[in-house]
């Protein structure tokens, strides 16, 4: 990686909102464990929870009030490891070790004890105080598994306590030992690898002396045993890293592996033997097709798997679509029925930014909200179900030919919602490259503002056949696109390497939280935006200032495209929120009847150029602050491009035969 | 020399002198129809080679490396004369010399379909013993398992992309890219563990496996690279 300011790490890491608190506890384990069901349950916070791994893509924070104790909560994102592999691990270990927190939860996926009691091995290495969170039992249960907590906790040496987080099962108990545990900072055993591993960390250790570099002596010579990059950086004393280098060798030597994979392997071993010892399986052995087995065979299927994606996608689009026009009309008539909410552009400066505000504010609910809720109820419920990760499995193959891989579907779905998560959303991808490429891609997926934009231009106006072959030229021009793009940006990709979470039946509790907890953090991206944005906008056309720029655009907008010289402005609004040329259009020509005011061609032209053209300026925020401004600003310049070419080749393509 | 010739050296070394026994020169070359001198520079030779421990006027013994392909030979030969005589019904008197030729040619691969096509016969038509493979099997039943239509004998080392649904693997080693390994690793795929295919996603897409209780859906070309020693 470059430098700071391209990592991105840090970046969104938003300023802290809890204050003034007694004690830290963070939330570690591996991906789709629970953690953010426990982190709801312990906080009354909604973060977004689902079936599939890497929706926490930011660490969230909430409060735990208890008998006057007020503890900070951290759900961090979910790893496997803390390796280097992806940037989350990284992160997630130098937050553990450097800013210690007063405890750590460790989620366990019960019914998977051994991957996930190797993770957990690596946190004891991190000598922080601990409690484990022995998760979904009664999944595990389900499959004729039990776990003998009480062994566990004596092997382990901390407090191991059996939660249901969905249903709200341990949550008090877990409350207390997190209180306990982070009063008297109890540490786990220490855990012993075998003789040759062990003899090596020893030397290590013993060579290192008094080199302190922030974390846990241990653990560090752990580390360079591994030879892990960055910790070999930080480690400045030659003789000690010339050290591990010789052992690391010798270790590769008689293993024939290096010296990571070894330690993983040492790892894995002591994970078997505690699981071996705290698991009993009453399956006998017996292995029953399970629901997920028969399900999968369908969702898998080379010919009923694709028939399927394709079904559960287009109809989420068209449920939305249809739904969504229906509410849309219900909100529209009652606020026409309180007060005139259409862009005013004449008059009395005050009035025209209070019908700005409110008209902004108006829009939001009668444009984003109908089609928002009905996309994320429906998203929620497939999230839940587990099936997302099937859809990444079936389109694998064609994500390759974009340089991506199939978890880059699941962005990708999210993007027809609103590009803003969709974009946060692309840390699931492993290397820098497939997180700029995927951002890329995103941006150009419609989501519900241009959906309006096309169905109420060109759907309503010309028919629904040139919306829908807008929708297909769009999913082309993604494909296309993303075949340039793999080749421009440099930097590596890596296949797909993902868990496949069984399915659950989703419930109405959670997919109605998550709903509202989406929707919520939308109307907060959004309605500040267009409030202020509709107002100023207006404000400045009414002053006059933005006819000059019909003139400058003149030669795009008109003689390029074929639009009507006013399509300047509209595509300017456009850039706050894409609905907004809709509502300027209407307010300009006074009619909402676009057909008497453009061609059946500019209206598709229009709603073309509107659809690929810059994001809205919250999606290029939010790339700005994953990928730096730079790469927001070289994105929506190559946007604005392609849109003005593409616009302009249709105005031409399509006189010829409309 | 051929190695067909060192073969057959390396055969009557151990017809005459058994597994540590020393076979004279003249016996040798009465066995074999040729002369002393020759079988004096071949077995020099062989010596060289490190397939013989050869002293002047004594004769030769075989050496480990030229008991192991000796047995092999001998093994096959036997097999040959079994499959001659049982399946192909050529006269008993014939099938020595017909296998002697046979018996340089024949892979691994054809000597194991033979074994198991004959169901691992313990003698020759002439009654001679034939030694078991030298496979990590302790019955043959073990030798047997196969899946999917397709074989694999068990000990053999195959990309897990090779195995059919259901059917298992314990992973021999993984290559491929440094990070894309220690995530396999830390997923779980580690060294002897073992695993089980669950399906393979159609037109070359991700394969599915079960480790360790999980299941982790991997792409193609990183699968290709993970080896598995066929499950017994």
């Amino acid at each position: 990686m470059a430098g700071c300011e391209n990592c991105g790490a840090c970046a969104p890491t938003p300023k802290s909102l809890v204050k003034n608190v007694d004690r830290v506890v963070a939330l570690a384990g591996n991906s789709n464990v629970g953690k953010s069901a426990i982190f709801n349950q312990l906080t009354g916070v909604d973060q977004i929870i689902g079936n599939w791994p890497g929706k926490t893509v930011e660490r969230a924070e909430g409060l735990l009030q208890h008998k006057g104790l007020r503890i900070k909560i951290i759900d961090l994102p979910g790893i496997y490891s803390f390796s280097t592999y992806s940037l989350e691990e990284v992160v997630s270990r130098d937050y553990i070790a450097l800013e210690k927190p007063d405890a750590v939860v460790n989620v366990i996926d019960a019914s998977a004890l051994e991957r996930n009691l190797f993770f957990t091995l690596q946190l004891i290495e991190l000598d922080v105080p601990m409690v484990i969170a022995l998760n979904q039992v009664d999944l595990m249960e389900k499959k004729g598994l039990s776990v003998d907590a009480d062994r566990l906790s004596k092997i382990m040496g901390v407090p191991v306590v059996t939660t249901v987080a969905i249903k709200g099962k341990g949550i008090k108990e877990l409350t207390e030992k997190i209180i306990e545990v982070s009063r008297d900072k109890t540490l786990p055993h220490r855990v012993k690898y075998g003789k040759e591993v062990e003899e090596c960390i020893e030397k290590l250790v013993a060579a290192m002396g008094d080199v302190n570099i922030g974390y846990p002596s241990r653990w560090t010579a752990i580390k360079l045993l591994e030879k892990d990059p960055e910790i070999t950086k930080l480690v400045l004393d030659q003789g000690v890293t010339a050290l591990a280098a010789s052992l690391a060798e010798e270790l590769e030597k008689i293993h024939g592996e290096p010296s990571s994979i070894v330690i993983t392997g040492e790892r894995y071993h002591v994970a078997d033997m505690i699981a071996n010892e705290v698991v009993k399986d009453a399956t006998s052995g017996i292995k029953k097709k399970t629901m997920t087995d028969k399900l999968d065979s369908i969702a898998l299927h080379p010919i009923l798997g694709y028939v399927i994606a394709i079904l559960v996608v287009g109809g989420l689009l068209v449920w939305t679509f249809i739904i969504g026009a229906q509410i849309s009309s219900l909100l529209q008539n009652f606020f026409t029925a309180i007060e005139q909410y259409e862009p005013v552009v004449s008059g009395p400066i005050e009035s025209i930014i209070w019908n700005g505000a409110f008209t902004g504010f108006v829009a939001g609910i009668t444009l984003i909200v109908p089609y928002v809720l009905p996309f994320y109820l429906i998203l929620a419920f497939i999230e839940d179900s587990g099936y997302l990760t099937r859809i990444s499995v079936m389109l694998d193959r064609g994500m390759h030919k974009l340089g991506l891989h199939g978890k880059a579907v699941i962005p990708l779905i999210l993007g027809y919602g609103c590009n803003v998560p969709a974009v946060y959303s692309c840390r699931i991808m492993e290397t820098p490259k497939q997180k700029t490429l995927l951002a890329f891609l995103v941006t150009l997926v419609p989501c519900t503002a241009r959906t309006v934009v096309i169905l109420g231009l060109v759907a309503a106006f010309v028919n629904i056949w040139w919306a829908l072959a807008l929708y297909a030229f769009d999913i082309l021009l993604i494909i296309i696109v993303g075949r340039i793009s793999f080749k421009a940006i440099p930097g590596e990709s890596v296949g797909l390497i993902m868990e496949m979470a069984d399915y659950h039946l989703p419930s109405l509790k959670v997919i109605t939280k998550q709903t509202w907890a989406r929707t919520k953090s939308l109307i907060w991206v959004v309605f500040p935006t267009y409030i202020i944005g509709s107002a100023a906008l207006q404000a400045l056309y009414a002053m006059g200032v933005l006819t000059p720029i019909n003139a400058a655009l003149w030669p795009i907008t008109v003689w390029w495209l074929g639009l009507p010289a006013i399509a300047g402005i509209l595509l300017i609004f456009g850039i706050v929120r894409k609905e907004m040329t809709l509502l300027t259009l209407a307010v300009i020509f006074h009619t909402t009847n676009f057909a008497s005011i453009m061609t059946p061609v500019q209206l598709i032209v229009l709603a073309l150029v509107s659809m690929i053209y810059v994001p809205c300026v919250a999606t290029i925020l939010a790339i700005s602050s994953e990928f730096g401004w730079k790469k927001a600003l070289a994105m929506t310049a190559a946007e604005i491009g392609m849109a003005i070419l593409i616009g302009g080749l249709a105005f031409r393509l399509l006189s010829l035969f409309m | 020399m051929a190695s067909e010739q060192v073969e057959e050296y390396l055969e009557t070394i151990y017809d005459i002198g058994g597994k540590s026994g020393t076979a004279r020169t003249t016996a040798i070359a009465k066995c074999l129809n040729v002369s002393p001198a020759s079988v004096t520079e071949a077995l020099q030779n062989m010596a060289q080679n490190g397939l013989v421990s050869y002293e002047p006027y004594k004769g030769a013994t075989l050496t480990k490396q030229g008991l192991e392909i000796a047995t092999r030979i001998k093994r096959r030969h036997r097999l040959l004369e079994v499959f001659l005589t049982d399946k192909l019904h050529i006269n008993k008197e014939k099938v020595h010399e017909e296998a002697c030729k046979m018996e340089h040619t024949i892979s691994d691969e054809t000597e194991n379909a033979l074994c198991k096509m004959l169901n691992a016969p313990a003698r020759c038509p002439h009654g001679s013993p034939i030694t078991p493979c030298n496979k990590c099997v302790s019955t043959c039943d073990e030798c047997d398992v196969t899946a999917g239509g397709q074989v694999h004998a068990a000990g053999e080392i195959v990309p897990i992309t090779d195995l059919s649904p259901c059917e298992k693997g314990v992973i021999a080693f993984l290559r491929g890219d440094k990070k894309v390994v220690q995530r396999l690793s830390d997923l779980g795929l580690t060294l002897h563990t073992e695993v089980e295919m669950l399906r393979k996603a159609p037109m070359n897409g991700p394969i599915e496996v079960c480790v360790r209780r999980t299941k982790l859906a991997i792409a193609r070309e990183i699968a290709d690279n993970i080896f598995v020693d066929i499950a017994i």
